[in-house]
């Protein structure tokens, strides 16, 4: 079995980890770093039957996992003290957001950037804030400068100077020249406290905004990660509210993301051993070409089908925007390489 | 991946995968003295790898990879694929390890007690330490590591990771000048480092490579310059080794008291020296004078 | 001048080590580290737990300080504080 499949099996519980031999580990412990995820099975397998060396490897993973997490967090915080003052209301998305609401996907996470949303209205003023606090901005070619502020659902990206941590603010989810277009205003004003303090997407838009970043919006890198995000989610939410996937395939409804949020749960269920309502439970034959993505990982932790990245590549730029701009924006960025 | 070998340095347990053999041959010389335990899992991935399938064999250049990349790096020649491996090494030890902190310092031991010395390439720590290693028999200074040298957060014990070290330029005339020709792995020349030759470490070293040591003095050398000894404070020698450490943020408050630990029972000085003799002088007579 | 006024870090949340020269405080809530000289060990030192500005910090600090008739001892500890809370170490109130 390959080790991708393995490293899957594992996490889905569908495997022992006593049954894998020392050479195995090898091949798991670098498809888990391929994908950033090794300290995300580091806590899965916390009280698993492994051998010593990679106990030892899975105890620094956790232990490093806290100290990020942490660092993390405080670039939401130091937000908070940014904005807060001036009265501009944001909403955590993503790592962070799972973080703050001490969600079970949040164990072993590596949170990147600080991704927040807020109110188209308030974007310009948070600029401004983040610009007097120490941020600044981190792309410097014009071109790409356009095209975020013009098309891209988020200010270009910024760079805190002495932290050297980047944010990303949103207005909404997906890009303004996406064919898809959520309901933002929803997004923000249906927003939920966390026990932290912070404020987090409901459950219900929490997951339409995983499938949402893994599906309609990137090229599906770090697929295998997004999709335990879901996974975890769901199934924590369907098990505190009886009536979850209802509301879940309400509100992918209103922000017209039906088919990717379903897709999402089919490929949980396909990978991670999710289970689904009747429903939900259906077969596609369009996902087979997402899972061959997904699971395309040697044991060497490479990317084993270029070809397929590419396409992805593309099928990424192509819902992002209408196909005249497509081209052009291919073409100046193929220039530049 | 084509070509591969499994090499333990310290507590790290790698695996190699090369797309050419020649890497790995020159690996399996220079490392055929350190354990080999074949069921031991790895803890850090390299890859030697050709950019496209057809750079394997026209002009061929290695590119370095493994659990982590450095993009846009320019590659090497295959020639100097050794040095490749060993670039390759260092980077996932730098940007992966956490189980200790890091320094960009070498490291002899000796009565259990560890003089560390910190500095950029070029402060001559790498050849003071190959130096020291060599001095007098086998029971002399034990050789911990040119390149790293590991800090136990826990009780502040100084590891080793002794991996063949890096030779350059002169230091290479002056170090063979010393040893057993065999001892030494092939002339890189003209790399981006200048002339490369590895020194294989003495048996002895090797087989202690697990054994701690306590730190009982840090040196921060400076090779060219007039002889002189500089005492340091805790404060600037706490800049200093943060600076030296890729790890120290990655471990949080563990980093913070190891660090702070280490300054605190660790006396610490800048040396200059204009030629390993002097270097060497220095260095043993501060361990006379200061170490407990 | 309005006086800002600045919270400091809750208890439990600084570890200051005294290391000669400098001072090294690791922030434990966003694990960053430090490096300070005099005043600001002292200027968190004379912090309580509620607000305080400018004004406030140089009465309390009058007694280790010889400020003696010094007019811009206050606007120094403003420029400080602000310094602090661009660090994270306080915050504004």
């Amino acid at each position: 079995m390959s080790a991708v499949r393995t490293f899957v099996d594992l996490l889905a519980a569908r495997r022992a980890p006593a049954t894998l031999l020392a050479r195995d580990w090898d091949g798991v412990i670098g498809v888990a770093r391929s994908e950033a995820m090794l300290a995300t099975l580091a806590y899965r397998l916390v009280d698993a039957d492994v051998p010593r060396a990679v106990a030892a490897l899975f105890a620094d993973q956790r232990a490093a996992a806290k100290v990020a997490q942490a660092q993390a967090l405080w670039e939401a915080e130091m937000a908070r003290r940014a904005l807060a003052p001036a009265g501009i209301e944001f909403v955590l998305l993503k790592g962070a957001a799972y973080a703050a609401a001490d969600m079970a996907c949040a164990a072993g996470r590596q949170i990147g950037d600080l991704d927040i949303l807020v109110l188209a209205s308030d974007i310009r003023r948070a600029e401004n804030l983040l610009l007097k606090a120490g941020w600044e901005w981190v792309k410097s070619d014009p071109y790409d400068d356009a095209y975020y502020r013009e098309h891209m659902h988020e200010l270009p990206p910024m760079i805190h100077k002495v932290r050297d941590r980047m944010i990303d603010v949103h207005h909404t989810i997906l890009p303004r020249t996406h064919r898809i277009t959520p309901d933002a205003l929803a997004l923000m004003s249906d927003a939920v406290k966390s026990g932290s303090g912070y404020a987090v997407l409901n459950p219900a838009d929490m997951a339409c905004h995983c499938a949402a970043h893994m599906l309609a919006d990137g090229d599906l890198q770090g697929g295998l990660r997004n999709l335990w995000d879901f996974h975890m989610m769901t199934r924590e939410f369907a098990l505190a509210d009886a009536g979850y996937w209802g509301k879940l395939d309400a509100r992918a409804d209103l922000h017209g993301l039906r088919a990717p949020v379903h897709r999402a749960a089919r490929l949980a269920r396909d990978l991670y051993g999710a289970e689904l309502p009747g429903e939900w439970d259906r077969q596609d034959p369009a996902d087979a070409w997402f899972r061959r993505r997904l699971l395309a990982r040697d044991d060497w932790g490479r990317v084993t089908d270029p070809l397929l990245e590419q396409a992805f590549y593309i099928r990424s730029h192509w819902l992002r925007m209408p196909p005249a701009m497509l081209a052009r924006h291919l073409w100046t960025k193929w220039r530049k390489r | 991946m084509r070509h591969s070998t499994r090499i333990a340095v310290g507590p790290v347990q790698f695996r190699i995968g090369s797309d050419w053999a020649e890497p790995i041959a020159a690996l399996d010389r220079l490392y055929a003295g350190y354990p080999c335990d074949d069921a031991r899992p790895a803890d850090a991935t390299v890859r030697l790898f050709a950019a496209r399938p057809w750079r394997r064999r026209l002009r061929p250049s290695v590119h370095i990879g493994g659990d982590f990349i450095v993009p846009d790096a320019l590659p090497l020649p295959l020639s100097m694929g050794l040095l490749a491996a060993e670039m390759g090494m260092n980077l996932q030890v730098a940007l992966g390890w956490r189980r200790h902190m890091l320094l960009h310092a070498s490291a002899v031991a000796k009565d259990g007690r560890a003089l560390i010395m910190s500095g950029e390439s070029g402060s001559g720590k790498s050849t003071l330490a190959a130096l020291l290693g060599e001095k007098g028999g086998e029971g002399d200074w034990r050789l911990m590591g040119d390149e790293f040298t590991l800090i136990d957060p826990a009780a502040g014990d100084a590891f080793a990771f002794p991996r063949a070290v890096s030779l350059k330029n002169d230091a290479i005339a002056e170090v063979a000048a010393h040893v057993d020709p065999v001892r030494l792995g092939p002339l890189l020349a003209a790399t981006p480092k200048g002339d490369i030759r590895h020194l294989i470490p003495r048996a002895s070293a090797i087989a202690a490579m697990h054994e701690p040591a306590r730190p009982a003095l840090l040196l921060f050398p400076r090779f060219g310059g007039e002889t002189a000894i500089e005492p340091m404070g805790e404060g600037e020698a706490f800049v200093r080794l943060t600076e030296a450490s890729t790890n120290y943020v990655a471990l949080g408050e563990a980093g913070f008291a190891a660090l702070t630990r280490l300054v605190r029972e660790t006396p610490a000085f800048g040396i200059s020296y204009p030629d390993s003799a002097t270097g060497i002088a220095l260095v043993e007579q501060l361990w006379a004078e200061t170490a407990r | 001048m309005t006086d800002r006024t600045y919270r400091a870090a809750p208890p439990g949340a600084l570890r200051i080590e005294p290391l000669g020269e400098l001072t090294a405080i690791f922030d434990r809530r966003s694990m960053q580290t430090h490096l300070v000289v005099s005043p600001m060990p002292e200027i968190l030192e004379a912090m309580g737990v509620d607000p305080c500005g400018a004004a406030l910090l140089a009465s309390r600090l009058a007694a280790s300080f010889d400020f003696d008739g010094d007019d811009d001892v206050q606007p120094i500890l403003a420029e400080r504080l602000d310094e602090l809370a661009a660090m994270g170490l306080v915050e504004r109130a």
